[in-house]
């Protein structure tokens, strides 16, 4: 892949065990590359290493074998920290966790006052945040007063704030209710789009993964799937043993062709679902 | 009860009050409070509290919140009133069995509540028109001189301003576990102390635990976003003193000296 | 006679501050013993004040509430029984756990209740089973289990005092599809087992149509509708201007509706597949 934004080689990782030794593999040799620009979901069961792999992308966690490259930076080098960490933001999965301070726009100064950038460029980035996720309007509220919604919408305009290349969110709206995740969903999916950011979305539900451009399924460490969701939400049966539902539209599909029906499998909307049922009745009509 | 601490809470705006430097603020504070603590006649009383009332005027806090904040005091207040009142030598007015009303007590007692009140005052309305933030950073900035002889002001000021700003969430988080225990028959209402503190177990083992996953994760959010401890470190809102603040340090300065002279008068 | 019944139940928040605000105006409700009340609306419509007025923890403004016939208003002992036959199970119970082993925990109940040794032993077992808590780990410090034991752990503190109504606010928030199934078989086992009532305060349109009997949809303090899930279901278009979703087979089949193929109402997988295939085997060329 020319544009590899991330590269992972081999990459394995072990938590810290009992007595000081090793535990289980949370990561078995793990070969990934993510091309900038790319709306890349990484699904799985609690367990199944997605966070873990989540936490190398901006070197929170370190190998305990193989590498990571981010834009060709190796993770591994102390001196080239800040600088990875500043190109793959991450938001993580409590809201309250990661604010830091008690206005929201002094929360979304965080990251470019501790890049040392002077405060007029500060004031420019936090305006521009804020705006880009539809919360300009509560700059001076107090953060812990807002929704789940508003508050992860805080924390990822904190990450904007350094003008990263890539955007990880490790589950971010398993916390939240329903209005909470489209709100954030609806902002990844305008900062991939709109500003061509690379976003890498960690979740265990499938409804979230609609529009992504790939999805990749985790268990015990290793990549199972890997393609299209027009191609992974179809293996029904798959994807029940990895520990995941699928979307009842796609399960209403899967059950209509074992009876015989032959229905597009890559019906993944009810909307498109509808639509594909309609076309079966249709169709024979004389 | 809980929900009615106002501690750490902030209310923007932008008075005259709220746009001063935060140093000035610790300053004009802390010059306020002695104040308070050397007026000893009436006339000095009068002095302080009109400066710290004019200043409540100034930052257009809702004096109802201010009364909120006084509220969880009511009790000190009373005990003080009480013990001054009946435990001060000097002219009897009235003797209610071991109990001596004096009219010194009197005296003492309106002048001790009104010392507390306006102390409390003063200091909530620093925490309220200044975001803990800016406090932080201008404690961290008056600190400043120290750090050659290594002091760490920048941890100290990020460890309050971090514990300032998870104040109201960690009240929030009391009420829920309470109530989570509630839920399971636990009391913390009835008892003697002994028995009140144990029953507290269930509720401050949680949010200790809790606190420290907290910690954790938020760690993990601040080196995410590239903090690197306080070196290379600038701010969105420089601190700058203008002519305001100077004359606010001025006139706090000239209160102390009033204050100090009326003294030696005996005012 | 209905299990627990609402009369005109009103509740404020910070009376007489600036910051007052009723969150309930006079709500009545029944319910009857050994049913599954299914109960959605948005954050901030008032079901989670609601339902803490069921175990007594709140006391209503003006109103009544009776558990089995008692008013909860009629002595401090009738509001402390109420805490043992209703039991309140909160978000993220697993937050709440405290003590030295998983079963000094879940013991923490039957003890407040005043129970012997032997019988809160007893409850405490029982509870386990109902959760599927091996032995091994009661014995454990709560804090050494996973998440998902975690959480099962509190629900099994609350199993154990056996209340007759079993209350979840959102008991699978933030958990993997494996762990939501296990949790919604664990509820289902308790109802079997002990004919408890169960009201489920949740946000997932599809577990209530799975598992509710009747349904009450709150918004900004009052009930808005109450019925069956066919009921509820049927209107859709209520649902949408109340801002809440349908299940997603419920829009598949308003959508066909809509394009001039009726399927009739379904709200469920099950029934879906059986209305599509009643309407295949209904064609002249089948």
């Amino acid at each position: 892949m020319q544009d590899a934004i991330i590269r992972t080689e081999f990459l394995t990782f072990r938590y810290p065990g009992e007595d000081q030794k090793p535990g289980p593999l949370a990561l078995d040799s793990i070969d990934l590359e993510i091309e900038k620009g790319d709306f890349v979901a990484i699904l799985g069961h609690n367990g199944s290493g997605k966070s873990t792999l989540a936490r190398h992308l901006n070197a929170i966690l370190l190998p305990s074998g193989g590498k990571v490259y981010i834009s060709g930076m190796d993770t591994v080098d102390a001196q080239l920290l800040q600088e990875i960490r500043r190109r793959v933001g991450v938001v993580f999965q409590n809201p309250d966790n990661q604010i830091v301070a008690s206005v929201v726009e002094e929360d979304v100064a965080f990251a470019p006052e501790n890049l040392g950038l002077p405060p007029a460029e500060i004031r420019r980035r936090v305006d521009e945040a804020l705006k880009i996720v539809d919360m300009y309007d509560y700059r001076a509220h107090a953060p812990h007063r807002l929704s789940g919604g508003q508050k992860q919408r805080v924390a990822i305009a904190g990450v904007i704030a350094m003008r990263p290349d890539c955007i990880v969110l490790d589950e971010p709206t398993a916390m939240l209710d329903p209005k909470g995740r489209g709100e954030v969903l609806t902002t990844i999916e305008t900062l991939n789009r709109d500003f061509g950011i690379t976003i890498i979305l960690i979740t265990h539900r499938m409804e979230e993964t609609i529009n992504a451009r790939r999805l990749i399924v985790m268990n015990d460490g290793k990549i199972e799937m890997d393609g299209p969701p027009a191609e992974v939400f179809p293996q029904v049966e798959r994807l029940h043993t990895l520990g995941l539902s699928v979307p009842e539209t796609t399960e209403l599909i899967w059950r209509l062709r074992q009876q015989g029906l032959d229905l597009p499998l890559d019906a993944l909307t009810p909307e498109d679902c509808a639509a594909a049922i309609y076309s079966h009745f249709d169709i024979s009509q004389p | 009860m809980l929900k009615d601490i106002t501690l750490g809470q902030y209310f923007p705006g932008n008075s005259v009050i709220h746009r001063l430097d935060p140093r000035t603020k610790l300053i004009i504070t802390i010059l306020y409070i002695a104040a308070l603590f050397t007026a000893s006649g009436p006339f000095a009383y009068l002095l302080v509290m009109c400066y710290m009332m004019i200043q409540v005027a100034l930052s257009k806090i809702k004096p109802g919140i201010i009364l909120k904040g006084l509220r969880p005091l009511v009790i000190l207040i009373t005990v003080t009133a009480i013990l001054n009142m009946f435990y001060t030598p000097g002219r009897i007015l009235v003797q209610i069995w071991v109990l001596t009303l004096t009219y010194e007590g009197i005296v003492r007692s309106v002048f001790m509540i009104l010392r507390i009140v306006f102390l409390v005052i003063g200091s909530f309305l620093l925490t309220y028109t200044t975001s803990p933030l800016s406090l932080t950073d201008g404690l961290e900035r008056l600190m400043g001189p120290l750090k050659r002889i290594k002091f760490p002001a920048h941890e100290l000021s990020m460890m309050m301003s971090t514990a300032l700003r998870f104040i109201p969430t960690l009240i929030e988080e009391t009420d829920k576990i309470m109530s989570a225990q509630r839920a399971r028959g636990a009391n913390f209402d009835t008892g003697n102390f002994l028995r009140r503190a144990k029953a507290l177990l269930p509720v401050l083992v949680p949010l200790f635990i809790s606190a420290f996953r907290r910690a954790d994760d938020l760690a993990v959010a601040m080196e995410s976003r590239c903090y690197i401890g306080g070196k290379g470190r600038t701010r969105l809102t420089e601190l700058r003193l203008t002519a305001i603040d100077f004359i606010w340090c001025a006139i706090a300065l000239a209160l102390l000296a009033a204050v100090i002279i009326m003294r030696v008068l005996g005012l | 006679m209905p299990i627990i019944q609402t009369e005109d139940l009103t509740y404020i928040y910070g009376p007489n501050t600036p910051f007052q605000r009723t969150a309930l105006h006079s709500v009545s409700l029944s319910i009857e013993e050994g049913a599954f009340l299914g109960v959605i609306g948005h954050t901030g419509s008032g079901k989670s004040t609601f339902i803490q007025h069921l175990n007594g923890l709140l006391k209503p403004a003006s109103g009544h509430v009776y558990v089995d016939g008692v008013d909860l208003a009629s002595g401090k002992e009738a509001a402390l029984n109420a805490r043992f036959q209703v039991g309140l199970l909160f978000q993220y119970p697993e937050y709440q756990l405290f003590d030295e082993t998983v079963s000094q925990d879940i013991a923490f109940g039957p003890r407040n209740m005043g129970l012997s040794e032997a019988e809160v032993e007893a409850r405490v077992h029982d509870a386990a089973g109902f959760v599927g808590l091996e032995e091994a780990l009661l014995s454990k410090s709560p804090f050494e289990l996973s998440g998902g034991e975690k959480r099962r752990a509190a629900i099994a503190g609350v199993m154990a005092m056996r209340p007759r109504v079993l209350i979840l606010d959102e008991p699978t928030a933030g958990l993997d599809p494996r762990g939501q199934e296990q949790i919604l078989d664990n509820i289902l086992t308790y109802k079997r087992e002990t004919g408890a009532t169960v009201i489920m305060v949740t946000h997932s349109m599809e577990e209530i149509a799975r598992l509710a009997d009747t349904i009450a949809v709150f918004k900004s303090g009052q009930i808005v509708m109450e019925g069956t899930p066919a009921d509820i279901f049927a209107q859709g278009d209520a649902l949408r201007d109340l801002g809440l979703a349908v299940p997603a087979v419920t829009r598949i089949a308003m959508r066909l509706a809509e394009l001039g193929r009726p399927i009739g109402p379904c709200y469920t997988v099950k029934q879906a597949v059986s209305a599509v295939m009643a309407l295949e085997r209904g064609r002249p060329d089948a």
